[in-house]
C-alpha cells in the first residue's frame, strides 16, 4: 500500500501538473531539496485537487494541482517544485525558508490567523510584508482554488528591501 | 537552463557548459546543440571546505547549476553537518531537519565526503587550489571572543559558553570539560545575550527529564542532573533595546517549567513602551514579549532566570581555592544617540560561583597565507571572490561574520554559487586531477579518510546506542572510535 501511495504521489502530479515540473531534466530532479515521509500517510482517496500558482521571484510562474488538506509545503514538495532551499526544517516551525507573500484579499480569507511561533519564524524572514504566512501552516481548502502566492527572494540581495 | 525544440524533440542545454566549451560558438557545437547534449567538456572539479550549512548549501546550488561537476566536501572531523550538529542545541531537533537535504546531496554522485581531513594542517590550502577548478572555504568561526579582563583564564569555573556547547553536543574536542567544569554552585553568570547565551541558559535551567530525550551526551546528561544552579543571571553590555536573541528563544525561556524569567531592571524594560510603536514588527513583537514579561505577575519558582542591562564585567574574582565567587561590572549608559556604549564610574558587583562567556564567535583562517582580516574575522574577500586568489571563495561566517541563523547562511551560499556559476563562464576550464591527487598524498601518508558510506556506519552505530537509551542517538566523542567504525 505504502508503496503504492508513493507511485501514485510521483506519478500524479508530474502528469498533472504543466511544464515547469514535468519538463526538468532528470539532473534537476535527482534529489529533492526535501524528502519526507512523515506527511501524508493516510490515502484519503475523495480530496478535492485545487489550482496553486507560485510566483517566483524571477517572475516566473509555477502553477500546480495541490490536494485539498494539503499544507502549500506539501505541494511544493509533493510536486518537486524548483524552490530552493525551500522548507528546510520541514514544516516544525523552526526555520522561515517556506515564507509566503499573500494578495491582502486572499490573505485575510485565510481560515486561520498565525500562531504566535510561526509570526517568531516570519520576523526572521527576508521582505517579511503585512500578508506573509508560512507556507507549512497553511492548509488548502477547496475554496482556495486559484491562489496565486508569491515565494520571496531568499538571497541575501534582498536584504534590507 | 534553455529548452530547444526541433523535430519534436526535446533537449536540454546548459548555457553554461557551451559557454566554457571551447568549441563554443563553432559551427559543430551550433549543429549539435539542437541534436545531443554536449556531453565532451572538462568536469568542473570542486573543493568544499567544511560540511555545515554554508558548504552544503553551496554544494547544492552548484548541483544544480552545473551539469559535469565534482564536488568534494572536506571535513576535518570524521563526521558531517558543522554546526547543525555540534552547535543546534539538542533540544531543538526539529533544526536538524535540515540534515535530511544535506544527507540526499552528499549521497549524490556528483559528491564526495571526505572526512578526517583537515584543510590547513593534514592537506595544505596550496594542494587544493592547485587540484581544483574551485576551491569553497566554509569552514566557519571555530574560535570566539574573549573579553579579556582579569581572572577571565586563570580563575575555576570560568569557562567559554562555545566549550559548553561544544561538550553537550559531544564535540570531540570538548569531550572532557567536565574535569573543569563545577555546576554544585547556586548562582551562576553568563556574559552576553544572543542566541547562544540563552541556549546555555536553557540547558542549565530546563526539568533534566526533558534534556534526557534529547541526543544531548551521556557525560553532559550525568553533570547536568547534580547541577544546583538555581539563580542564573544574563548580563548585557548595552540596553534592552539592543538584545541580539531572537524571538523564539526567548519565548522558550518564558515557557520552561518552574523557571520564572525576571528583568533585574523592570523599569528600563517598561520605558520600552512609548517607543515600541515605532519599531519595525520583528522587533516590536520581541520588545512587546519583553514587556509582556517584565510586568507579569511573580509566582514562586523553583528556578530563576534574571536579564541585567548596562553591565559590563571587568574582573572575575575568586575565593581562597582560587575558585571564582563573583563577577565585578562596571555600570555603562548608552550614548543617547548613537547607543554607543559608554562607562560610568559606578560598579556592581554579582555574586556567582560559575560564570559563562557568550560573547560571540571569531572566525580564524585556515592558514596564515590566506588573506585575512584580524579585526573583522574574516577573510579578505569582494562578494565571496577571495583577495588575490582567483578560484577561491568564502562562503558562510568566514564571509559574513559569525551571525545570523541558517537561512542567512543559506542565502548566503546561494548568493555565492551564483558568483562561482557567473565566474566559471569566463574561466578557462582545463583538465584538473581533483581528488585523486589528494587522497594519493593521503594514503603514502597512512592518514585515514572517512567517506560518506563511512559515515553512514557511524550514524547507524549512534542511533541504535541512542535507542537503547530513548534517544534518538548517543553520539560518540572518540575521533579514534568514529574512524574505527568507519573504516
Amino acid at each position: 500500500m505504502a508503496a503504492a501511495i508513493i507511485l501514485l504521489r510521483h506519478v500524479l502530479p508530474r502528469t498533472k501538473c504543466i511544464a515547469t515540473a514535468y519538463f526538468q531534466p532528470q539532473y534537476l530532479r535527482s534529489y529533492s531539496p526535501v524528502r519526507r515521509n512523515f506527511m501524508q500517510t493516510s490515502p484519503a482517496p475523495k480530496k478535492a485537487r485545487v489550482t496553486v500558482t507560485f510566483i517566483r521571484h524571477d517572475g516566473k510562474r509555477l502553477q500546480i494541482q495541490g490536494k485539498e488538506g494539503d499544507s502549500l509545503l506539501d505541494v511544493v514538495v509533493n510536486n518537486d517544485l524548483d524552490l530552493e532551499g525551500f522548507g528546510a526544517c520541514e514544516g516544525t516551525l523552526a526555520c522561515s525558508t517556506c515564507h509566503l507573500i499573500f494578495k491582502k484579499e486572499d490573505y485575510d480569507r485565510l481560515p486561520d490567523r498565525p500562531s504566535d511561533e510561526e509570526l517568531d519564524m516570519l520576523d526572521l524572514a527576508y521582505g517579511l510584508s503585512d500578508t506573509s504566512r508560512l507556507g507549512c501552516q497553511v492548509v488548502l481548502t477547496k475554496d482556495m482554488e486559484g491562489l496565486e502566492v508569491q515565494v520571496p527572494s531568499g538571497t541575501s540581495d534582498a536584504r534590507g528591501s | 537552463m534553455r529548452q530547444f525544440t526541433k523535430h519534436g524533440k526535446i533537449v536540454w542545454i546548459s548555457c553554461l557548459k557551451h559557454s566554457q566549451s571551447k568549441h563554443f560558438g563553432s559551427p559543430l557545437i551550433r549543429l549539435c546543440r539542437f541534436t545531443t547534449p554536449v556531453r565532451c567538456h572538462t568536469i568542473i572539479q570542486c573543493a568544499v571546505v567544511g560540511s555545515g550549512p554554508a558548504g552544503m548549501y553551496c554544494a547544492q546550488r552548484l548541483l544544480k547549476g552545473l551539469e559535469r561537476v565534482k564536488i568534494d566536501i572536506y571535513e576535518s572531523l570524521p563526521v558531517p553537518f558543522g554546526l547543525v550538529r555540534y552547535g543546534v542545541a539538542p533540544d531543538h531537533p526539529e533544526v536538524k531537519n535540515v540534515t535530511n537535504t544535506f544527507t540526499s546531496i552528499l549521497s549524490e554522485d556528483r559528491v564526495e565526503f571526505c572526512g578526517n581531513i583537515h584543510i590547513g594542517k593534514d592537506v595544505r590550502t596550496k594542494m587544493l587550489q592547485e587540484a581544483y577548478h574551485i576551491v569553497i572555504l566554509s569552514h566557519g568561526a571555530d574560535a570566539e571572543r574573549v573579553l579579556g579582563i582579569p581572572g577571565e583564564s586563570t580563575a575555576k569555573n570560568v569557562i567559554s559558553a562555545r566549550e559548553f556547547v561544544g561538550w553537550y553536543n559531544g564535540l570531540p574536542q570538548n569531550r572532557c570539560m567536565q574535569n573543569k567544569l563545577d555546576l554544585e554552585c547556586e548562582e551562576a553568570v553568563i556574559v552576553g545575550i544572543g542566541n547562544v547565551a540563552l541556549d546555555v541558559s536553557r540547558i542549565l535551567l530546563s526539568p533534566i527529564d526533558l534534556l534526557a530525550e534529547t541526543d544531548i551526551t551521556e557525560e553532559s546528561l550525568e553533570v547536568l542532573k547534580k547541577s544546583k544552579i538555581r539563580r542564573l543571571t544574563l548580563l548585557a553590555r548595552r540596553g534592552p533595546l539592543q538584545v541580539a536573541f531572537t524571538i523564539k528563544e526567548f519565548r522558550e525561556m518564558t515557557k520552561i517549567p518552574d523557571v520564572l524569567t525576571i528583568f533585574d531592571q523592570p523599569e528600563m524594560v517598561s520605558s520600552l513602551q512609548s517607543v515600541i510603536p515605532d519599531l519595525p514588527r520583528p522587533r516590536k513583537r520581541l520588545m512587546d514579549l519583553m514587556l509582556q514579561t517584565s510586568k507579569a505577575t511573580v509566582p514562586a519558582a523553583k528556578k530563576e532566570f534574571h536579564i541585567r542591562f548596562l553591565h559590563s564585567p571587568t574582573s572575575f574574582n575568586v575565593d581562597e581555592d582560587g575558585k571564582l565567587c563573583s563577577v565585578t561590572c562596571a555600570i555603562n549608559e548608552l550614548h543617547p544617540e548613537t547607543k554607543k556604549v559608554l562607562s560610568t564610574s559606578s560598579q556592581n558587583t554579582i555574586m556567582g560561583g560559575l560564570a559563562m562567556r557568550s560573547i560571540g564567535y571569531q572566525a580564524i583562517p585556515l592558514e596564515s597565507e590566506l588573506p585575512f582580516d584580524v579585526h573583522q574575522g574574516i577573510y579578505k574577500h569582494q562578494v565571496g571572490r577571495l583577495e588575490g586568489m582567483p578560484g577561491t571563495y568564502c562562503c558562510g561566517w568566514v564571509q559574513t561574520g559569525p551571525e545570523g541563523v541558517i537561512l542567512s547562511t543559506m542565502s548566503n551560499a546561494f548568493a555565492l554559487s551564483g558568483t562561482i556559476l557567473k565566474d566559471l563562464k569566463s574561466m578557462r576550464i582545463e583538465e584538473k586531477p581533483g581528488l585523486d591527487i589528494v587522497k594519493n598524498y593521503l594514503s603514502a601518508q597512512g592518514h585515514p579518510v572517512v567517506s560518506f558510506e563511512g559515515w553512514r556506519k557511524i550514524d547507524a552505530e549512534e542511533q541504535r546506542r541512542g535507542k537503547a537509551k530513548g534517544k534518538p542517538r548517543e553520539k560518540m566523542t572518540d575521533v579514534g572510535e568514529m574512524i574505527q567504525i568507519a573504516i
